[in-house]
């Protein structure tokens, strides 16, 4: 992962390092939320979900780089406000349809299946997509800022010493707009209840004429829809893609929505946060490369002593 | 006398296979020996992660991660930048313990955790195997690894040390010793699995509550299983650690996809039948380390010279995927499926 930090006095590192994993943070509980709404619904871990979004960095990549070969040279501006706005409004289409795809092909045909199976093929997606962007971007990391200044590095305001950049403030502009219109979606449409009830119990939804399989789909539609939208900002931030950030980033999230009890909403914002400011601080104070190891003995630590997560609700096993 | 089962008959091709192997005239076909001796130490740690696997159902991501702390522990035996210098026997049965002995430690906070937890915290676990294999550079060598590794193979026998490879260190020899070592390891959780514990295992997999309600203890069991499949994994990182000479780099052969790949040998070829794993191991890993090189060398020469999209080994991840998506659609049982006593 990239450096965060130039060297600052003890305060203003601080409140950088605050910023950045809040930006991290709502980064994670994007992808966290694919995880958590698909394995709500069917109890799948999808871990092709990570790759899903690094695909969705690939398209970032390739549609800049074709407007940067239509339009010539694109600075920080009015143009390249339009390209990220394109951005924003194709990329997620494309994770939300390609995940709607992978689910007919792969995970449909084995609903009746036992837990495991699915959960391989997922796996196996997974392999799949991770080629699928190795043939497509190489093996080697893209810089998107050789393409094209799309964000500048300019700081929107500065509050005291601490600068709040462009980049960061495209991720929350971007991310507490779509939590809120989550919240809305799940809470108080049609659709959304249709989601709670075949989460809570698929065969009486279906039963009660709510037509499964269609709210699976938009199921995984929603979880693509947001990684693609994360795959966008992400890019825009950190500025460099390869093939393997889906593994990485996808651990990352897979661990909030687990911390924060996986199958619950608010849990996987909850969890997504938390963890972007394990990843900063972890990252700043520490030497070497201790993040993963911190991250991972906090999810064990927290798994053995609340095994559902910080949200997620007990459910008594049943025979 | 009952006439031999199919997964015995398949067994014993495959050993018969591997023994007359060696004596073909492999370099005329292009077949690096090496790759032959690789194929049964990745054997090894498949047969280990069948033992949690297949046969007490844990779905346990991080296998790689005890394949590095055994070949870690073998460099620290018998490099000679360390006081120990041992030799080999004393340098495997250690890993292999020590490495069970991690597994126990591991396992015992994780055992409330049930099916997908389970995978992510040993997902986690093998990740922080990598970066503390990484960073604690002074005593596993970090990125530079452990180089020079030649023990003698027993003790009170001096040979192969100076800086040479052993003769027993070279092909015929320690590929021999890696077969009899994999027969060893193969008939030994045989009679594990026929044995009271390997039935508790079975039972526990099976339905765990039901395993507690019948007075065994499922909590016990399932240490036992993440025990004796890292230990056994450990003994193959420890021939691994052999084979090379060195401890490889620790993010790059014990990573999260070694793991993923055993785990699609073994369903490939058949959870917890353990001729079907052998068989997985032996036609993905043969198929992925010999037979595409060959594939690749023909198309390469054939058709597309230096055209990155007809090169087999650009496509290996889709393949392995590929494998793991159509075996879980249409045969979720592998190739050569545990012939079990009754239908369930």
């Amino acid at each position: 992962m990239q450096p965060i930090l130039a060297d600052g006095n003890g305060g203003a590192l601080f409140w950088e390092l605050l910023v950045n994993g809040l930006v991290m943070g709502s980064l994670f509980a994007l992808i966290a939320l694919g995880y958590s709404l698909v394995y709500g619904i069917i109890e799948l871990v999808n871990f092709a979900h990570g790759d899903l979004f690094m695909l969705g960095a690939a398209m970032t990549y390739t549609l800049t780089a074709l407007a940067v070969s239509w339009f010539g040279t694109v600075t920080p501006g009015g143009m390249s406000f339009a390209i990220v706005l394109g951005l924003l409004l194709i990329v997620p289409f494309f994770c939300g349809g390609a995940n709607i795809l992978i689910d007919r092909a792969v995970y449909r045909p084995l609903r009746r299946a036992p837990r495991l199976v699915p959960l391989v093929s997922a796996l196996g997606v997974s392999f799949v997509l991770v080629n699928i962007g190795q043939l497509w971007i190489g093996t080697s990391p893209l810089s998107l800022e050789n393409k094209a200044q799309l964000v500048s590095d300019d700081s929107l305001i500065q509050m005291g010493e601490v600068p709040l950049k462009w980049k960061d403030a495209v991720v929350l502009i971007t991310v507490v707009p779509v939590m809120v219109g989550l919240t809305w979606l799940v809470k108080f449409t049609r659709l959304g209840k249709a989601m709670r009830a075949t989460a809570q119990n698929l065969v009486a939804a279906q039963l009660m004429g709510i037509g499964v399989e269609r709210v699976i789909a938009s199921t995984f539609f929603v979880g693509g829809y947001l990684a693609g939208l994360a795959a966008v900002v992400y890019t825009l931030k950190i500025g460099r893609i390869e093939y393997q950030m889906g593994f990485q980033n996808g651990l990352y999230a897979f661990t909030a929505a687990v911390v924060g009890g996986i199958g619950n909403i608010p849990g996987a914002v909850l969890g997504g946060l938390l963890l972007g400011f394990i990843y900063s601080f972890g990252g700043g104070y520490s030497q070497g490369n201790w993040v993963d190891a911190l991250i991972f003995g906090v999810l064990i630590v927290l798994l053995i002593f609340r095994p559902t997560g910080l949200l997620g609700s007990r459910s008594r096993e049943k025979v | 006398m009952t006439p031999p089962s199919r997964s015995a008959i398949a067994g014993g091709v495959l050993f018969a296979m591997l023994v007359v192997l060696p004596q073909l005239p492999l370099a005329e076909w292009g077949i690096p020996a090496n790759l032959l001796t690789e194929l049964l130490i990745l054997s090894i740690l498949a047969l280990g992660l069948n033992v949690i696997l297949g046969t007490t159902g844990l779905l346990h991501l991080g296998i790689a991660a005890f394949y590095g702390i055994g070949c870690c522990i073998t460099g620290i035996l018998t490099t000679s930048i360390f006081p120990f210098q041992t030799n080999f026997l004393v340098a495997m049965m250690v890993s292999a313990f020590g490495t069970a002995l991690v597994g126990l430690i591991l396992g015992a906070p994780v055992l409330r955790l049930r099916g997908d937890y389970l995978a992510l915290v040993t997902l986690g676990f093998g990740q922080i195997v990598i970066t503390v294999l990484l960073e604690f550079e002074n005593i596993t060598g970090g990125k530079k690894t452990l180089q020079g590794l030649f023990p003698p193979l027993l003790p009170f026998v001096s040979e192969g040390t100076m800086g040479r490879r052993g003769d027993w260190q070279t092909f015929p020899h320690f590929y021999y010793l890696c077969l009899g070592l994999l027969a060893i390891v193969y008939l030994g959780l045989g009679n594990l699995e026929r044995s009271r514990l390997g039935r508790g295992l079975v039972a526990v997999r099976e339905d765990e509550l039901a395993a507690g309600a019948m007075g065994l203890n499922p909590a016990r069991l399932k240490l036992s299983a993440l025990a004796i499949g890292a230990g056994v994994a450990g003994l193959a990182g420890s021939l691994f650690a052999m084979h090379n000479t060195n401890t490889t780099e620790p993010q790059n052969s014990f990573n999260f996809n070694w793991s993923i790949i055993i785990l699609a040998a073994i369903i490939l070829g058949g959870l917890s039948s353990r001729a079907g794993v052998l068989w997985g191991v032996v036609l993905l890993m043969g198929f992925d380390k010999i037979a595409s090189r060959i594939i690749d060398d023909s198309l390469q020469a054939a058709a597309a010279d230096g055209n990155t999209a007809f090169r087999l080994s650009n496509w290996r991840l889709m393949i392995f995927g590929l494998v793991l998506i159509g075996m879980m659609r249409f045969r979720p049982n592998g190739l050569l499926p545990e012939r079990r006593g009754t239908s369930k």
